[in-house]
């Protein structure tokens, strides 16, 4: 099958925001629940997962000819478990603090569907340079999930960002936010909030296009 | 036996895989239509778990004593040959199960529960003994959360649902509440 021809920054911008690895595809959603409950959790889960798809995008796009077909996927996960352990111990050395509160976490990057679809989907495929872009937009697609779900449960569950009171001393935190269910409901509700605005532009999109009457015109619909 | 005990229930309820440490959520969204697909997902799991939680205790016995930062590497390649296994055993013996169960059974490679369960029982220093009632324990944990998480899911199926919360909104949805209920088995057994 030969890949579909895309521009270069359509690899890259795809995985940002339209095909989300968290929030359009459901990708990689048990570190998205478990590690975001302050935004600089998020910040590291995130780095360290574009680092271990960066560097498994690039290994596996270069030695693409050399892996044998039945093998590929343990090939995958032994080049994306290499990468966790150099990012596990890195992230001990420079935040150990941070390192600490992810626990098992970094080490369960390996597992992270998102990365191995990404190998398996583009980088066996696809020459290296873009992957390496996928690699980049994908990564980065991650960590901006990975904030928005911080952000909120922070925000909410303490009543700070990054560290800093943002309501003063009065503000009562929904201390919820920042247990496991606070988790499932706060991506529930990007969710339910994401979907409501695709119908609102499909909405606006049909009212442009017709504008006389909402909806296909009728002829159509008869034909 | 007491400690053993303990153990289990704390798998199962207390810190529940999927609705507590938010584990296994793959086949929690993908499998959670249908009650009776659930349960054999489930029944798959618990028994994966618990060749996996043998396995580690073995290499971390035997092996990993002498090389620790193998860890991850080797954890992950028993646990993709254990899939592998069961997977040519269920096709042999209940052919009928591996279709129904299709291609839910590789997936459960990339089934965080599985990896965090070697993880797990290795940095508590668990025993034989004391892997196996974990690894029963989560399993039944995860096939629980999977169960309810179905027959919630096949009432809706009858509901008028606004459409924008139709699919995976609604889902975590329903999980955040059975999240909050299973936060209540906290205080059954207080934390060490």
């Amino acid at each position: 099958m030969s890949p579909r021809e895309t521009a270069p920054q359509a690899d890259f911008f795809r995985g940002v925001w339209r095909e989300n690895p968290v929030l359009i595809q459901m990708l990689g959603l048990c570190p998205a629940l478990a590690v975001t409950n302050t935004v600089e959790n998020s910040l590291w889960m995130g780095l360290a997962t574009f680092f271990v798809l960066t560097g498994s995008s690039f290994i596996v796009s270069l030695i693409k000819k050399l892996i044998p077909g039945e093998v590929r996927i343990p090939t995958f996960i032994l080049i994306i478990a290499t990468f966790v352990t150099v990012a596990d111990m890195s992230l001990e050395a420079i935040v150990p603090t941070v390192h600490k509160q992810l626990g098992a976490f970094v080490a369960l990057i390996v597992v992270n569907c998102m990365i191995l679809s990404r190998q398996e989907a583009f980088a066996a495929k696809r020459p290296l340079g873009r992957s390496l872009l996928d690699a980049f937009g994908t990564g980065l697609g991650f960590i901006v999930a990975l904030v928005m779900m911080g952000a909120i449960r922070e925000v909410l569950g303490n009543g700070t960002l990054m560290g800093f009171s943002l309501f003063g001393p009065n503000f009562e935190p929904w201390v919820i936010f920042i247990l496991p269910p606070g988790g499932f409901l706060t991506l529930g509700f990007w969710l339910l909030l994401l979907n409501w605005f695709q119908k609102w532009r499909t909405e606006r999109a049909k009212v442009r296009a017709w504008p006389e009457g909402v909806g296909a015109p009728p002829e159509r619909k008869a034909a | 036996m007491e400690n053993v005990v303990w153990i289990f229930v704390s798998a199962m309820v207390v810190n529940n895989f999927t609705l507590f440490y938010f584990l296994g959520l793959c086949p929690f969204m993908g499998v959670s239509a249908r009650v009776s697909t659930a349960l054999r997902m489930g029944a798959a799991d618990i028994f994966v778990l618990v060749v996996t939680s043998v396995c580690t205790w073995i290499l971390n016995t035997f092996v990993l004593a002498y090389a620790p930062y193998l860890r991850l590497i080797s954890f992950i390649v028993v646990i993709a040959s254990v899939v592998q296994i069961v997977e040519m055993v269920i096709k042999k013996v209940s052919p009928r199960l591996f279709r129904e169960l299709g291609m839910f059974l590789p997936l459960i490679t990339t089934n965080c529960a599985i990896l965090y369960l070697a993880i797990f029982q290795t940095n508590r220093g668990y025993g034989f003994f004391e892997g196996l009632a974990f690894a029963v324990g989560a399993g039944a944990g995860l096939t629980l959360a999977l169960v309810l998480m179905a027959s919630i899911r096949q009432e809706t199926e009858f509901s008028s649902i606004p459409a924008v919360a139709r699919g995976a909104a609604l889902v975590f949805i329903i999980a955040g509440a059975l999240s909050l209920a299973f936060m209540g088995f906290a205080g059954l057994l207080s934390a060490t």
